[in-house]
């Protein structure tokens, strides 16, 4: 083991000469006395997603299940975009028809940039925030797909939008504990540098589209 | 290239600092405009959580409980980072850790390594290090990138350029990057420019260095908190990631997140969230960096430990919001501070990790207004560390034999001894009303002499009236209350 460690070890311990031996080193004894837990995929919670997602520009429509390839179709039409990349395991009924997909069997960076956009779902939705998380599991491809690309249009189901930010936490947990990465994003890339005016898009998807369909 | 290495030595006491930055009233405008929109955007969505100070103290705990259980926590991400694929290496100090970063880099032969904003390489001087043995880091957020073409230094944590103003952006841009002839000041044609040139840079060097805003002891995951997609492109596309972190940044659970996930984008750049958060555990196979390396710092953030008073210190999650709220730091902006950390935070953890010296001046850049205590995510008391902090160097200025006999500590030995007996206060208020008779100039005086200057050179003293309280009370109630109100004043 290394010098730098036991050293660093040794300035801990003695630093903490006031702490008694054998005390509780987690923290299950935290007092979480805020709002933990909300109403999973009700209309209302639904609708709050749908209304904070906007609020950072996103531009967000809604169907229910039948008609979710009808509505990917016009919101792709309605951009532009014919060539749009996917997961291999993208669920059917979301695969777009109509327009040029790029299944990802292991695509290089250069030719997911090249294409239009990505289409994904995601692993969670969290309504107090707008934000939708990808723990990169089915249907949401790797880390890379959602990134180079300059449009992204996100299916969210609505029995994954949850109220809250603790209760996406704890639906992550198993994800993360399997080792699986996960991006939260909340709305399309944006910088306030110069003289703190927000601009959209730096580098990732300079275009975040979100269909919320009914389960 | 900047060569301010390493960014926490402070060159120069900050009132002689903080007078140049006065000086500059295009930085004065700047940061006020900041800080004020900050400060109303924040107060907002503060503001519509109602249990924001339930979240305070749940933040709090953890980072205490993370304080005082350092070493298990350590152990333990170490493990989990290690099972999941990646390496971990300990730095006492800063050179060590640029050292081992340095011969990761050495060891793949980068010449360029891409760069996400972190304080901590500011802080232990990465970059110069970097330079010296031929390797060039490539600052990726939009404000960094500012910042290094402009060969300046950052001068806000969150918003390092914000010292800058559009016109002077594009000049720099236009110096600096290729194809910017005919570049507006327009912000989103300045932020196109930026992508352009970082967008190359992406895809094709294979090598990153981030820092990490929390690293989760349990499952050996990172977290990085941002907003333009560079620290996307910097975690995700090249082959070799490294990642500096201070010790302090390790929360034992991934649970924990609940609590921070919510505290620090509403207190750092005051939306309900910042536009990317990242969380990643080692390496995986077909998915990002292949190799990942972990370096836990101490670089004297063990004696901030030791110093129970001050160890909430190390409970900062970094989020800016004392700064924007913070009187001090509206008027000067971040360089007067002279170190990576500025304003009321950049007050007590900057001495504490420094030599004695011009940054024994920063716990007295203050007003103890108490703004940053209220403002802190984490309620770290920071006035009274202010206090503190003070206490101790002025005990270790006593402690030398000049200090002894300082003028400062013969003066106060005298005012302790005059403020300790009534007899000898109101012979002092006598003695001043007459002897301040020639430096009175209406109801003030402007100039004091002596070692008295540099009190009045900033600010105006109010005579001491021609009769004291004590006297127009004995003058109205005569004998009947001689007794009390004695003793004080
Ligand atoms: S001291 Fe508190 S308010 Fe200041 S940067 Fe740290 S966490 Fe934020």
């Amino acid at each position: 083991m290394s010098e730098a460690r036991t050293a660093i070890l040794e300035r801990i311990r003695s630093a903490l000469r006031d702490v008694p031996p054998g005390e509780d080193a987690s923290t299950d004894g935290v007092e979480r006395a805020f709002h933990r837990r909300g109403e999973p995929g009700t209309p209302e919670t639904v609708a709050r997603f749908a209304e904070r997602a906007a609020a950072y520009k996103v531009s967000v429509s809604e169907c229910d299940s039948a008609g979710a390839g009808a509505a990917i179709h016009e919101i792709l039409e309605r951009r532009g975009h014919r060539r749009m990349v996917t997961a291999e395991d993208l669920p059917q009924a979301f695969v777009p028809h109509g327009c040029d997909v790029i299944v990802d069997h292991g695509l290089t960076f250069a030719e997911i940039a090249a294409a239009d956009g990505v289409l994904t779902t995601c692993a969670t939705a969290i309504a107090e925030t707008g934000t939708i998380v990808l723990d990169h599991g089915e249907g949401q491809g790797r880390r890379a797909l959602t990134l180079l690309p300059d449009y992204h249009l996100c299916i969210v189901e609505t029995d994954r939008v949850v109220s809250l930010v603790p209760e996406a936490v704890a639906r992550m947990e198993p994800s993360v504990k399997a080792g699986r990465p996960l991006t939260f994003i909340s709305g399309p890339s944006a910088t306030s540098d110069i003289e703190l005016n927000r601009v959209e898009g730096v580098h990732g998807p300079r275009t975040l589209d979100v269909l919320i369909v009914r389960s | 290239m900047t060569d301010f290495a390493p960014g926490i030595v402070v060159e120069r006491d900050f009132p002689d600092a903080a007078r140049d930055a006065l000086a500059n009233t295009q930085l004065r405008r700047n940061i006020g405009k900041a800080t004020n929109t900050i400060r109303a955007k924040r107060l907002k969505v503060v503001g519509e959580m109602p249990d924001w100070q339930e979240l305070r103290e749940a933040g709090r705990q953890i980072k205490a409980q993370v304080a005082r259980h350092l070493d298990t926590h350590l152990l333990k991400l170490e493990e989990a980072v290690t099972a999941a694929g990646g390496r971990v290496h300990w730095a006492r100090d800063g050179e060590e850790a640029n050292r081992i970063i340095g011969e990761i880099l050495a060891r793949h032969g980068a010449r360029e390594v891409l760069k996400i904003k972190s304080l901590t390489t500011d802080e232990t001087g990465l970059n110069s290090a970097l330079a010296q043995r031929g390797i060039s880091a490539i600052e990726t957020d939009l404000a960094e990138v500012i910042v290094q073409l402009g060969e300046d230094r950052s001068s806000h944590i969150l918003v390092p350029a914000i010292h800058r103003n559009r016109a002077e952006i594009r000049e720099i841009f236009k110096r600096k990057l290729a194809g910017t002839e005919n570049l507006s000041d327009e912000p989103a044609e300045l932020a196109g420019a930026a992508r352009r040139y970082l967008r190359e840079k992406f895809l094709t060097v294979p090598f990153a260095i981030s820092g990490a805003n929390f690293a989760v002891a349990e499952t050996g995951s990172v977290a990085i908190f941002e907003s333009e997609g560079n620290g996307r492109m910097c975690l995700t596309l090249p082959k070799v990631l490294i990642s500096l972190m201070g010790i302090e940044k390790v929360i034992p659970s991934w649970r924990d997140m609940e609590v921070f996930l919510q505290t620090l984008p509403r207190s750092s750049t005051a939306e309900r969230m910042n536009p990317y958060n990242s969380v990643w555990s080692g390496t995986r196979a077909g998915e990002g960096p292949e190799e990942f390396h972990l370096v836990l710092l101490d670089n004297g953030r063990t004696d901030v430990l030791a110093d129970e008073p001050a160890r909430e210190t190390l409970a900062c999650i970094r989020c800016s919001a004392c700064l924007n709220v913070c009187p001090v730091y509206e008027r000067t902006g971040g360089h007067a501070y002279g170190s990576t950390y500025p304003g009321p935070i950049g007050a007590i953890l900057t001495p504490q990790l420094n030599q004695p010296g011009p940054a024994e001046t920063l716990p007295y850049a203050s007003s103890l207004c108490g703004a940053c205590f209220e403002a802190c995510p984490v309620k770290i008391d920071i006035p009274r560390i202010l206090v503190h902090l003070r206490g101790k160097i002025v005990g270790r200025k006593k402690e030398t034999l000049a200090g002894k006999f300082s003028g400062e500590a013969i003066a106060m030995a005298a005012m302790a001894r005059i403020f300790g007996s009534a007899r000898l206060f109101e012979l002092a208020q006598k003695s001043a009303v007459i002897g301040q008779k020639p430096f009175v100039r209406g109801n003030v005086i402007p100039s004091l002499p002596g070692p008295m200057a540099g009190w009045t050179a900033m600010r105006d003293v109010t005579p001491v009236p021609k009769q004291s309280f004590r006297q127009w009370w004995r003058a109205e109630r005569g004998a009947e209350s001689s007794a009390k109100p004695g003793g004080s004043a």
